[in-house]
């Protein structure tokens, strides 16, 4: 398949997860959107390292090329896991405190 | 490698210890010994005297400035302990836990002084940010607290996903995620790579200016550093921007030709408009820690003169700036913590009542303006000298010293309230002999940059 489906699709993946982002009020629902970008940066990461490893395999038989994107992949989700504890851990000690996960109550520190 | 695996040790060390003991000053006096240790040990690996040695496969790549600048910070980072040692103990019940997401920050800054890679540096910013957002969020009970801690970490996040988007965009277009890989512009039909990179480096560029906080992508600054502990504040606005910064130079020191013409005419928008929006926003403000907040955005309208120009002159100015703007910003925020009311009224007549506290203060607070024979004017100097080394339109160089000129309207309104207005300023507790003495070792340092601006960067060169 050409490269330029992934990239639309982990593009319009991303786009959706922005979308949500600027438009959802649930701290939770959010916070998802920001995985669904995560997760597009990672198919789009995996789509690209096959098709750099696809065109240097074509003069080296052997070649490594491209490889290090999907250990970035790995990387990324590490990283992700780490921010989903904290992040559920401070959505949660909002919620003892406000008994409430919208984010439209975050306004105290406006005035 | 010193810094990196000692930073990351010592924060072990201080989860550890808060097992083994509840004496906050025990904990203090391991956190200041941990930070003694690991400056040391930068210091020596600087010296060629590495005693870790670890292939790394290219991913880092120690350079004498990387590692002097990573020693300034930890300097500064040891001011802060004396200075707010204090303050910490008294943010929350888990002091051990706090010195040691600190130092999880400083590995952090180790890995972005030294990064080779965009792996790297996605993992140094990464390491930076999550311990900060906890840090936030320490006062538990406190519900502006909570709030500050949530947007926070959702606003650093999105800007994870976007530099994400970046990195994987840039990686599409060469084909590796080395700093100096600069394409090896894979002819590939389908593909037009020659937008990839580009589009890229500007969502790089978006989510580095979100985490330096610059304009047009600021507006969580002032909520995050007004409802965050004083003392985090004063953490994240200085030693956490400054690191910024470093990263944010050295990425773009190499990759900004990829972006062509169009790099200059983005930093000037960013420029101009960060020290419209830092400078104007902060006249308004009646509480002193908000118009700090807007004070910093202001300061990185300065800071990213040094991206602009990116010469000599400008690695230089970083290192002088952040020297100056930690320590100043670090005292101004530990006098602030001993206010009762954070409100430009707080201040009134303190200069009666703490003479010392009020004229340290003033110190500080000319330093961030820039008035000359203290370290901050130099800081100024060295980014507008820069610029103006670089070929910068004469425009954008008044256009910054007319900003300079309109902060010092607001860095003497607390001076003014100290010294010209009647009132008692209510502290929360006494202050001890200890740290008057501190606060002026760091005022006089501050001023003796002033004079002799060299004494910080001969080490540079030696």
């Amino acid at each position: 398949m050409p490269i330029q489906y992934y990239i639309y699709l982990a593009l319009t993946l991303f786009t959706i997860g922005i979308i949500g982002v600027l438009t959802r009020r649930n701290a939770i629902i959010i916070f998802m959107c920001i995985e669904l970008m995560l997760n597009a940066v990672n198919l789009l990461l995996v789509a690209f390292s096959k098709m750099h490893n696809g065109i240097a395999l074509v003069t080296n038989k052997d070649s490594m090329v491209g490889i290090d994107a999907q250990l970035f992949v790995f990387f990324i989700m590490v990283v992700a896991a780490a921010e989903v504890s904290v992040g559920l851990a401070i959505i949660v000690m909002m919620y003892r405190n406000t008994h409430s996960i919208d984010v439209n109550f975050l306004n105290r520190l406006k005035n | 490698m010193n810094a990196i695996i000692l930073s990351a040790l010592a924060g072990v060390v201080m989860m550890l210890s808060g097992i083994f003991t509840n004496k906050q000053s025990v904990i203090k006096l391991v956190s200041i010994i941990a930070l003694l240790v690991l400056i040391t040990g930068n210091v020596l690996q600087t010296y060629g005297h590495c005693s870790i040695q670890i292939d790394t496969k290219n991913l880092l790549a120690f350079s004498k400035a990387g590692l002097y600048f990573n020693t300034l910070i930890f300097i500064s980072t040891f001011v802060y302990f004396i200075l707010s040692g204090k303050a910490i103990e008294k943010a929350g019940v888990n002091v051990a836990e706090y010195f040691a997401l600190i130092f999880f920050v400083l590995c952090g800054v180790s890995i972005l002084t030294s990064f080779n890679g965009l792996l790297m540096f996605f993992l140094g910013i990464e390491i930076l940010s999550i311990p900060l957002y906890i840090l936030t969020g320490s006062d538990k009970r406190n519900l502006k607290s909570n709030e500050a801690s949530l947007k926070y970490f959702l606003m650093g996040s999105f800007s994870t996903g976007l530099m994400l988007m970046g990195i994987a965009l840039v990686f599409g277009a060469t084909g590796n995620f080395s700093l100096n890989a600069t394409g090896q512009k894979t002819a590939y039909d389908v593909l037009n790579a020659g937008i990839l990179a580009p589009v890229g480096l500007l969502f790089i560029f978006i989510s580095m200016l979100f985490k330096v906080s610059a304009a047009p992508f600021h507006f969580w600054t002032p909520d995050v550093y007004d409802g965050a502990p004083s003392v985090f504040t004063s953490f994240m606005s200085t030693i956490v921007k400054a690191a910024g910064f470093y990263a944010f130079i050295h990425l773009f020191e190499t990759k900004s030709y990829d972006l062509g013409p169009s790099w200059k005419l983005l930093l000037t928008f960013a420029i101009v408009l960060t020290l419209l929006v830092g400078n104007i926003t902060a006249i308004f403000q009646h509480s002193v820690k908000r118009m700090l907040a807007y004070s910093s955005i202001s300061q990185a309208g300065f800071m990213l003169f040094s991206l602009y120009s990116s010469n000599t002159l400008a690695k230089e100015g970083i290192f002088i700036y952040t020297v100056a703007y930690s320590f100043a910003t670090i005292g101004v925020f530990a006098i602030l913590i001993y206010l009762k009311d954070y409100t430009f009224d707080g201040y009134n007549g303190l200069a009666k009542t703490q003479p010392v506290l009020a004229f340290t203060n003033t110190v500080f607070l000319l330093s961030l303006a820039g008035i000359p024979l203290t370290a901050g004017f130099f800081g100024k100097y060295f980014m507008l000298a820069s610029a103006v080394k670089a070929g910068a339109p004469l425009m954008l160089v008044i256009v910054a010293v007319l900003f300079a000129a309109i902060s010092v309207y607001y860095y003497f309104k607390v001076i003014q309230a100290m010294y010209f207005k009647q009132g008692d300023a209510e502290l929360n507790d006494n202050v001890p002999t200890s740290f008057k003495t501190a606060l002026i070792a760091i005022a006089i340092v501050i001023i003796l940059i002033g004079i002799f601006p060299s004494t910080v960067l001969n080490w540079l060169y030696f």
